[in-house]
């Protein structure tokens, strides 16, 4: 874990009000893996107090990425940093996706702002798996498809791919492809990622999800963000320290 | 060379900077970025006699300048701390403070007698004052002789220093303080946090699944200074300052007011190298205003 001083390098609107940012920083980058976050701080002063956890989007040498929406105080602050200026980072956090595993097929299934870790992660799978990427989001404004692969897209409002939502589109699409060889890798809303599980389980398809819990530290020191465990009732996992990627059999969402 | 080190009764610290209960858990995360021999002391997050899940989410929300957190006492309970986390803690010279929470007097007792024959620990520090859990907690901190008899009580069964952490959820911090000293107390921590809520005005519920938590950092500085000065103005017994602490220049406020050593909490969330690099900055404070030792600050305040 380092903390250290990015440098923006460059920032892009993908969409409005979503935003991509390269930063610079060796230490971070050369040392962080796909689903593993960072903790950033919007400001120097005390407002806002607390850092925010962002997914690494992204690694190209020592620059990494992150994808963002405006949603708050915080992001709204870190929206305005300009090229140049520094953002105090504290990372990496967290245990990302299992690299190792052994399936032919990868299916990265995202909601909304979910799809942020997919493009490191596709990047790492590419020469290993096949890779198939289902986003969804309330209309085409909420699809980001940045550094993804093999695209299937679905909308609330259908102004983009499949009417309905990404699960229902996976549904349809899974009898494409062989069950025994492939694996799930999801990142989204909560009750994508319930929907999700129940499917998983149901058809015996091993999956993997990043999940999200309001913060104060990121790094276990707080207990601020339980998760319950599936395996024991007694017991909370953290999302920061166990997580945020698990696999869904050892959580209860 | 400066002196940075303060005494609490027979203790001495190397300097007057403790790390907080429940803002570094027991130690081993923190020691990534802080070195704690550096440091004055640690706290541990609150201990039961069972281990306690604590609440489920959403456990922390951020305030203006502060944040609420309704963690309810989640920690590994006592038999487990001085099996698996006592032995990474002995690698450091720094002071070991055990923080204590329990819901009813045998429970401090029984915890208190379990963890007294480590060698490690310095002192214990009593949370008589924890907002988030149903039993215990805020209705000892709110009651003069609930207060008295754990400190009593507790203090009979150990002779290592016991530090009374004060609840600011109260109309007069001073009487609690006095009783504390009056059962044979060796200090007092001021303060924990102060009960506040939020909501959110779309869906109407709050913020916490608790409903109300404990609010901390930054925006409860000037509250906590205002109680350690009414405690150092009535009672005369040695007083740890916490309270939104993020700057030595917060330190020195505090020591002024009468603390003899400060605990830093909230802040190791955002820079948990804070503690460490306040040190230096206090040294150079005294050089600039000709102390030689910052014990004499403490209760320096002129009116
Ligand atoms: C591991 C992890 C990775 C993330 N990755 C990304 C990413 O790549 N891109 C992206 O756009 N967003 C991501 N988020 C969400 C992002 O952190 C929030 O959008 C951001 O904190 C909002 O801050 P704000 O100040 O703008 O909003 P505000 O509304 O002002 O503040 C948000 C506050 O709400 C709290 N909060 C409560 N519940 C949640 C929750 N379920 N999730 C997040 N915060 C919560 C936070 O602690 C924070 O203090 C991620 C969150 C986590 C936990
Ligand atoms: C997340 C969190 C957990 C806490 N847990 C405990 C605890 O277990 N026992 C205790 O005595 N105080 C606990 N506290 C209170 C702190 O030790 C401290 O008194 C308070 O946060 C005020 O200091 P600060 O503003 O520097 O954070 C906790 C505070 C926070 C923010
Ligand atoms: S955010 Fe502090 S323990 Fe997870």
């Amino acid at each position: 874990m380092f903390i250290t001083d990015a440098i923006v390098e460059n920032k892009t609107e993908l969409e409005n009000q979503i935003f991509l940012l390269k930063l610079y920083s060796p230490e971070i980058s050369r040392n962080i893996k796909p689903g593993q976050f960072i903790n950033i701080r919007a400001s120097e002063n005390n407002f806002p107090l607390l850092r925010r956890p962002f997914s690494v989007c992204d690694v190209e040498g020592d620059y990494f990425f992150v994808m963002f929406k405006i949603y708050g105080e915080g992001t709204l602050y870190i929206s305005r940093k300009q090229n140049g200026e520094k953002i105090n980072v504290l990372g990496p956090l967290g245990n990302g996706f299992n690299l190792n595993d052994n399936s032919k097929t990868a299916l990265l299934v995202a909601g909304g702002m979910g799809s942020a870790p997919f493009s490191f992660l596709t990047k790492i799978f590419s020469d290993k798996k096949e890779i198939h990427t289902f986003i969804g989001g309330r209309s085409s404004h909420d699809v980001i498809q940045y550094g993804l692969k093999n695209i299937y897209i679905s909308t609330d409002d259908g102004s983009l791919g499949f009417k309905g939502n990404v699960i229902e589109l996976l549904k349809n699409k899974i009898n494409n492809f062989d069950k025994s060889e492939l694996k799930i890798f999801a990142c989204g809303p909560t009750p994508m990622l319930k929907a999700l599980k129940e499917f998983a389980l149901n058809e015996k398809i091993e999956c993997e999800v990043s999940t999200e819990c309001g913060m104060a530290c990121g790094f276990g020191i707080c207990q601020g963000c339980p998760i319950q465990s599936a395996n024991d009732e007694n017991k909370f996992l953290l999302v920061c320290k166990d997580g945020p990627v698990f696999n869904v059999k050892d959580i209860i969402i | 060379m400066k002196n940075l080190s303060v005494k609490i009764g027979d203790l001495v610290f190397r300097n007057p900077i403790l790390l907080a209960s429940g803002t570094v858990g027991y130690g081993n995360e923190i020691s990534e970025f802080t070195d704690l021999n550096k440091i004055g002391g640690i706290v541990t997050k609150s201990l039961s006699l069972k281990p306690r899940k604590g609440n489920p989410p959403p456990r922390v929300v951020e305030t203006a300048s502060g944040m609420l957190n309704a963690i309810g006492l989640a920690n590994v309970g006592v038999e487990e701390f001085a099996k698996n986390k006592i032995p990474y803690l002995k690698k450091y010279d720094t002071h070991l403070i055990c923080n204590i929470a329990a819901s009813s007097v045998e429970e401090y007792v029984e915890c208190t007698k379990i963890l007294t024959g480590e060698e490690k620990i310095s002192a214990f520090e009593i949370n008589v004052s924890c907002p988030n859990v149903k039993d215990g907690g805020l209705e000892f901190g709110n009651n003069l002789s609930a207060v008295a008899k754990i400190t009593e009580s507790v203090k009979a069964v150990t002779n290592k220093p016991i530090i009374i952490k004060l609840s600011p959820n109260v109309a007069k911090i001073s009487e609690f303080a006095k009783v504390v000293k009056d059962s044979g107390g060796d200090a007092v921590s001021a303060i924990n946090t102060l009960v506040g809520t939020a909501f959110n005005i779309r869906t109407r519920k709050p913020k916490l699944f608790n409903v109300r938590g404990g609010l901390s950092g930054p925006a409860i500085k000037p509250v906590a200074l205002a109680k350690v000065l009414e405690i150092r103005s009535k009672v005369d017994i040695p007083i740890i300052g916490i309270g939104g602490i993020t700057s030595w220049q917060d330190v020195i406020e505090f020591m002024i007011v009468g603390a003899t050593a400060v605990q830093l909490g909230t802040i190791n969330f955002i820079n948990p190298k804070a503690s460490e690099l306040m040190i230096k900055e206090l040294e150079q404070f005294l050089i600039e205003e000709n102390f030689n030792n910052i014990s004499e600050l403490i209760g320096s305040y002129i009116i």
